[in-house]
């Protein structure tokens, strides 16, 4: 008796999708490179985590990447925003380029301004709702004082956040239900205007209903953003993206369209895995 | 379902359970009862003894020579506000950015030497310090001074001050440091506004106990800051403190300077008491602000 989603269920959510949101648009053939990354490998120390990955990640889609506990695919989203540079002895080699650009090009700072992050847990400071939103502008002098109060409504409504803190901006952002928490981190992140946005794992801590509203949030951003989101949950990968990665023992076993991935998978691993035969 | 298997356990009849409970509960209640009264039966001999010789006078009055009636204080207490002055300017500033710099950007075996460096130092005995400072400035300056007494104390405030910051800034979760930098905050801008905003209460409520516990240090202070009948003005000459106050109207033979005594330990302690108190109050608010 097994109750794993079997390739057909599988299927059967990816088309759900488009009942759920409308029906997609077409996913274009060749989307333009975010992130090109060429024969990258990773280490803690003398650990090699990541093992000559090679891929593009398309500009203005969500991509998700799936894989087993402890595949690297965290690891490999800390190296986008060379976030992985506060472990010690840590080490990359190959190239990551970010648009036209090397990744090593830019500074940590600029390089994480343009590639905001979302982790896990969700994180507010211990600040209120309205400095939680303003810090990322305030220090890096984005915003002209008196503009903040609209640029922080112009970021929850985006988050769709802003109806249900609009009374209580000042209030601490702990006062917040952990979905909505973990949105104010979203929405922070978004004040920044990044070009792309790192989320790792950002509903593990939630329930179903605060999962299906970040869930529609990435659907909302879909377009205006390029979104990498790693996740444990196949059913989720297969609910909001158009490209996926799996990743398996710090290899990269197969990237492709969303659809034709949970479809068709052209690799054996893949298909075991998302059908549910280990992981 | 399981009535076989619970009839093998073995079972106590319930009385038996009842009274090794009352018996247990008792004693844990005597244990905490004792540990309060130690120090309500303290606070409640220093009143007792010293009560009759707190008044105004004691606030604001010199000492006066033995068998005069009144006199007071007032010297002892602006002395012990001056040390603590001078001790909060040397260990606070020392023991704080140390304790930064400990828990954000030191890393290695430096900082593991540091640390247990600082907890060494605040194991020497009071007494050491106070000789160390004799050594280091009375007797270069061929005279006691407030200021070698300030130095004693803020040599003592430092492993203290600098251990809690350490400590404090460490229990941040590190998701907040992430969070910062990944929003394009540099080290320093994350450090400087989100994580030591998020460890002040605490911090602030290290150094408050620290003060309270170096308040009534009294052996470093006998050679440094030695101890005066008079007005102490500036930092060079010898000042009176309190604890100083306590052991030389302690020792005296004189009764009515054993009562002083008693009223200056008890202003000591009240002091030490609301100081605590306040710091108390402090962490609980800033819990209840930031939500926990």
């Amino acid at each position: 008796m097994s109750t794993t989603p079997s390739l057909f269920d599988l299927k059967k959510l990816h088309h759900a999708r488009s009942a759920r949101f409308g029906d997609p648009e077409p996913v274009d053939p060749t989307p333009t490179a975010q992130f090109t990354v060429a024969d990258m490998n990773f280490f803690y120390g003398d650990f090699h985590a990541l093992h000559d990955l090679n891929l593009q990640l398309p500009e203005m889609r969500v991509t998700g990447l799936i894989g087993p506990s402890g595949c690297g695919k965290s690891t490999f989203l800390r190296t986008l925003n060379r976030m992985y540079e506060t472990i010690p002895r840590t080490r990359v080699t190959g190239s990551i380029r970010f648009g036209q650009s090397d990744l090593l090009e830019f500074s940590p700072t600029l390089l994480r301004r343009r590639v905001g992050m979302v982790f896990q847990k969700p994180s507010p400071f211990p600040k209120s709702i309205f400095d939680n939103i303003a810090y990322g502008l305030r220090v890096n002098n984005l915003c002209k004082s008196r503009d903040l109060k609209n640029k922080v409504e112009e970021c929850l409504r985006r988050a769709a956040l802003w109806d249900e803190v609009k009374d209580k901006l000042h209030e601490s952002a702990f006062s917040l239900s952990g979905g909505q928490q973990q949105r104010l981190c979203i929405a922070r992140a978004l004040a920044v205007e990044p070009d792309v946005l790192l989320l790792d794992e950002p509903c593990s801590a939630l329930d179903p209903i605060a999962t299906a509203k970040i869930e529609d949030l990435i659907f909302d951003l879909r377009r205006s953003c390029t979104i990498i989101i790693v996740t444990h949950n196949m059913l989720q990968a297969a609910r909001i993206s158009d490209y996926v990665g799996f990743f398996l023992q710090g290899k990269l076993i197969e990237f492709d369209a969303a659809r034709k991935m949970f479809q068709f998978p052209s690799n054996k691993l893949t298909e075991d895995y998302i059908t549910g035969r280990f992981g | 379902m399981s009535d076989s298997r619970r009839s093998k356990q073995k079972s106590y009849p319930p009385t038996y359970k009842k009274v090794i409970n009352v018996f247990m509960l008792s004693l844990t209640g005597i244990a905490a009862l004792l540990v309060v009264s130690v120090l309500l039966f303290i606070l409640g001999y220093l009143i007792w003894n010293g009560a009759r010789s707190l008044n105004l006078n004691f606030f604001t009055k010199l000492p006066v020579p033995v068998g005069e009636q009144g006199g007071g204080m007032a010297n002892a207490i602006v002395g012990s506000g001056k040390l603590l002055l001078l001790a909060s300017m040397i260990g606070i500033p020392i023991g704080l950015l140390g304790g930064v710099y400990l828990a954000e950007f030191g890393k290695g075996p430096f900082s593991l030497a540091v640390r247990y460096t600082a907890d060494l130092l605040n194991g020497v005995p009071s007494i050491v310090i106070g000789i160390f400072v004799y050594g280091l400035i009375v007797l270069p300056q061929h005279h006691f001074s407030t200021f070698a007494g300030g130095v004693a104390l803020g040599i003592m405030m430092i492993p203290i001050a600098l251990r809690s910051t350490d400590e404090f800034l460490r229990a941040v979760p590190n998701t907040l440091r992430e969070g910062g930098l990944a929003l394009g905050a540099s080290k320093a801008q994350t450090v400087v506004t989100v994580i030591i905003p998020a460890a002040m209460q605490g911090i602030v409520t290290g150094i408050m106990l620290n003060l309270a516990r170096v308040a009534g240090e009294t052996a470093p202070l006998l050679f440094t800051a030695f101890g005066n009948q008079f007005w102490s003005s500036g930092w060079s000459g010898p000042t009176a403190s309190l604890p100083v106050m306590i052991f030389n109207y302690a020792i005296s033979p004189y009764e009515d300077w054993h009562r002083q005594a008693w009223a200056a330990g008890f202003v000591l302690l009240t002091g030490i008491f609301l100081t605590n108190i306040a710091a108390r109050l402090l962490v609980s608010g800033g819990r209840a602000r930031a939500g926990h």
